[in-house]
């Protein structure tokens, strides 16, 4: 029977089949653990006398509390100290491998795990985080977990579930130089909606999807539970492979060979019925950014800030006042003219190699506007390595950014990087809620390139804005063709 | 988990609706890193007032909680049935509650059974006129005693089955262990494992600091 990508990874994965209503048990094959959403998962372990089934199929990082300052001090904040070393000493009873601050493969949990080479096609992975859609530009059916069902697979490596729906998402032709992954995924989530994908796998599929890096396609994956989506997925192809090849836990020799065979079946069938379609394309796209207070109230950057009298329905205008209210814009008022106090640069959305080096294009020997600033915090301390290692953090130091140390940082404000109450930030992470990057703080979701751009000029713009303004052009093709 | 069959224990009428997640423990007990502990914690906020049905000595001790419609509703937080169970709560009582609630109970062995509201009207005025008076909850009759009060609940029948049998989720699950093993012996070699760990050459990472 023909089947979709996500069909075929779970039907791989039962290791029971549910009758009369009962969910399938499902077999995880990676769990990725941090320290915020497991200190009840092993504390309920202890309780029951268990023990963790698999530890050689579990990882642990440190991600959402570290700072992103001198890490080789005691962390000052005693919340975030407990649950760090509450993970360090679950992580040293259990026997899990734990990458710890100041350990080169610490970062967040989701960048760690496709960079050690964990990450791979036709795994089941879970985390007990909603971001772990990620793992799904892989090939992989991977999702966020409640802090039960972390206990649930700590013990017994599996999990009781009822299917998913299967949406595709089909974006064709190819993007326009100035746009990219994080242009796409903002489009979608406006256009479906921040509840659309209730209860759905999302494939992404077509021609510009195909035609991205993996660190794109996470991009794309990551923010899947933005549209409130289960899970996002990529069907692997030979840049998944290439991505692969060579890392530390990627299959070698024979073993490698009998992967690529197994991981080259693993596409929807031409004939496979999904639950629902969404085509887009890609050409269409403009370098997207929010305004509102949900990742789905987004718009691309020429367009003006809703003006909510004009919106028919009438909770939709409510919903829209509130968000302007908070937001403090005017109705109306265009997009780029929208100034900023903060660029945030990171997060497991855009905080990989490739995200670095693309703002770092932009802004090489360039000064950042005096009125803001800049925060460049790589998604693993390897990330960070890897950009010292190619002058990045020169160039951002250079610019007047501030280079930092792994972590979630600014995304969510555990740390003590965060926003004073009405400050406003470009941030190429994934949340936009109040208060979601300090308390009354004002975020625009962006892509690295507009995070870059907007640090230049101090309002939210595009690197064609740059080019435009006359000053050194940016590399060529980053401009509009 | 415990098997729970019947249980007989000091009734309370908390005569409110919609009491939601963040009235049953607020969000600052959720910094917390364990999982026992939280009796401090149930109804934080109206633990305060010396009129809280719960601060009158004949209550104090309750065990079955009968409440209004629609408890648990809000957030998702599992601290809520945590917080209820270590307080000594083994069962609540209400005309509706909030699914994820009722899922969460479930799988903690705190029994949620759905009474009708004319039903709670009559528990909540016994209790109410001679405070301390117990109620039994019978799961195997799925019937809810207080004095002369004899109500029906429901409760689905696999959560049923599952408390009576004292089988959590994962203790359900590991029912199944033969079969799991049968699963993780057909695993292709390829699939990664996290142990022994396999790095790129380590190396040390030194602080960073902000500039200026
Ligand atoms: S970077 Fe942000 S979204 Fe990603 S795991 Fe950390 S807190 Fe969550």
């Amino acid at each position: 029977m023909a089947g979709t990508l996500a069909e075929k990874v779970w039907d791989a994965h039962v290791v029971r089949r549910g009758s009369n209503g009962a969910p399938d048990l499902l077999y995880i094959d990676l769990h990725l653990v941090h320290e915020v959403t497991s200190p009840q998962a092993f504390e309920g372990l202890r309780l029951t006398d268990r023990t963790v089934r698999r530890p050689d199929l579990t990882i642990a990082t440190e991600d959402h509390n570290t700072p992103t300052v001198d890490i080789d001090k005691p962390i000052a904040d005693l919340t975030s100290r407990t649950q760090i070393q509450t993970l360090r000493t679950n992580a040293a009873e259990f026997g899990i491998r734990l990458h710890s601050l100041g350990d080169a493969d610490q970062g967040i949990v989701h960048v760690v795990g496709p960079q050690l080479g964990l990450t791979m096609p036709g795994l089941t992975v879970v985390c007990g985080d909603s971001h772990t859609s990620t793992h799904g530009a892989f090939g992989a059916l991977a999702f966020g977990i409640g802090t039960s069902e972390v206990e649930h697979v700590l013990a017994t490596q599996t999990l009781p579930l009822n299917p998913f729906k299967t949406m595709a998402i089909t974006v064709d032709g190819t993007l326009r130089p100035g746009t990219t992954a994080k242009d796409i995924i903002l489009a979608v989530i406006a256009r479906i909606g921040t509840g659309g994908g209730q209860g759905y796998v999302l494939e992404y599929r077509g021609e510009a999807i195909r035609a991205l890096s993996m660190e794109a396609r996470m991009t794309i994956c990551n923010m899947s539970i933005e549209a409130g989506a289960r899970a996002g997925m990529i069907a692997p192809d030979e840049t998944t492979f290439e991505y692969l090849k060579g890392r530390p836990h990627a299959p070698e020799g024979a073993a490698w060979d009998e992967a690529v065979a197994y991981w080259s079946t693993l596409k929807s069938d031409d004939d496979a019925v999904f639950d629902a379609e969404v085509v887009l394309d890609a050409a269409d796209l403009e370098p997207f950014v929010t305004w509102g207070t949900n990742p789905g109230q987004g718009l691309p950057l020429s367009a003006r800030v809703p003006v909510p009298a004009e919106i028919a329905d009438e909770a939709e205008r409510a919903t829209a006042e509130r968000a302007l209210e908070y937001m403090a814009l005017t109705p109306g008022m265009p997009l780029r003219d929208i100034a900023v106090d903060t660029v945030f640069i990171g997060s497991c959305t855009n905080g990989r190699i490739e995200d670095l080096r693309a703002v770092a294009d932009v802004v090489k020997g360039k000064h950042k506007a005096e009125s803001l600033r800049v925060l460049v915090v790589p998604g693993s301390a390897r990330v960070r390595l890897q950009a010292e290692a190619e002058g990045l953090d020169r160039i951002f130091l250079d610019f007047g950014a501030e280079w930092r140390n792994a972590g979630c940082s600014m995304c969510l404000g555990m740390n003590p990087d965060q926003l004073a109450p009405g400050e406003r930030s470009a941030s190429t992470s994934n949340r936009n809620f109040e208060g979601r990057q300090g308390k009354g703080g004002r975020t625009h979701l962006v892509s690295p390139l507009v995070a870059a751009a907007t640090a230049i000029r101090g309002t939210l713009s595009s690197v064609a804005d740059l080019a435009d303004d006359g000053a050194d052009a940016p590399a060529p093709d980053l401009l509009p063709a | 988990m415990e098997k729970f069959t019947t249980h007989t224990g000091v009734g309370v009428p908390l005569r409110r609706s919609n009491v939601d997640t963040d009235q049953i423990i607020p969000a600052v007990y959720l910094k917390r890193v364990t999982r026992t502990g939280f009796e401090d914690a149930l109804f934080a906020a109206w633990r305060g007032d010396p009129e809280f049905v719960l601060n009158q000595p004949a209550y104090a001790n309750g065990s079955v909680l009968v409440a209004g419609p629609d408890f648990g509703t809000g957030s998702s937080r599992e601290h809520a049935v945590w917080a209820l169970k270590d307080y000594g709560f083994k069962a609540v009582v209400s005309s509706r509650f909030a699914d994820i609630f009722r899922g969460n109970s479930g799988k903690q062995g705190l029994l949620a059974a759905v009474v009708a509201p004319e039903d709670i009207e009559l528990i909540w005025k016994v209790l109410e006129t001679r405070p301390g008076t117990e109620v039994t909850v019978d799961l195997e009759a799925r019937t809810v005693t207080c004095d002369d009060v004899v109500a029906r609940f429901e409760v689905d029948d696999y959560t049923r089955w599952r408390l009576m049998e004292g089988l959590d989720d994962i203790g359900l699950t590991l029912q199944h262990a033969d079969e799991i093993s049968a699963y993780e012996a057909t695993r292709a070699s390829w699939r990664p494992r996290t142990l022994p760990a396999k790095h790129l050459p380590p190396v040390e990472v030194a602080a960073a600091r902000p500039v200026g």
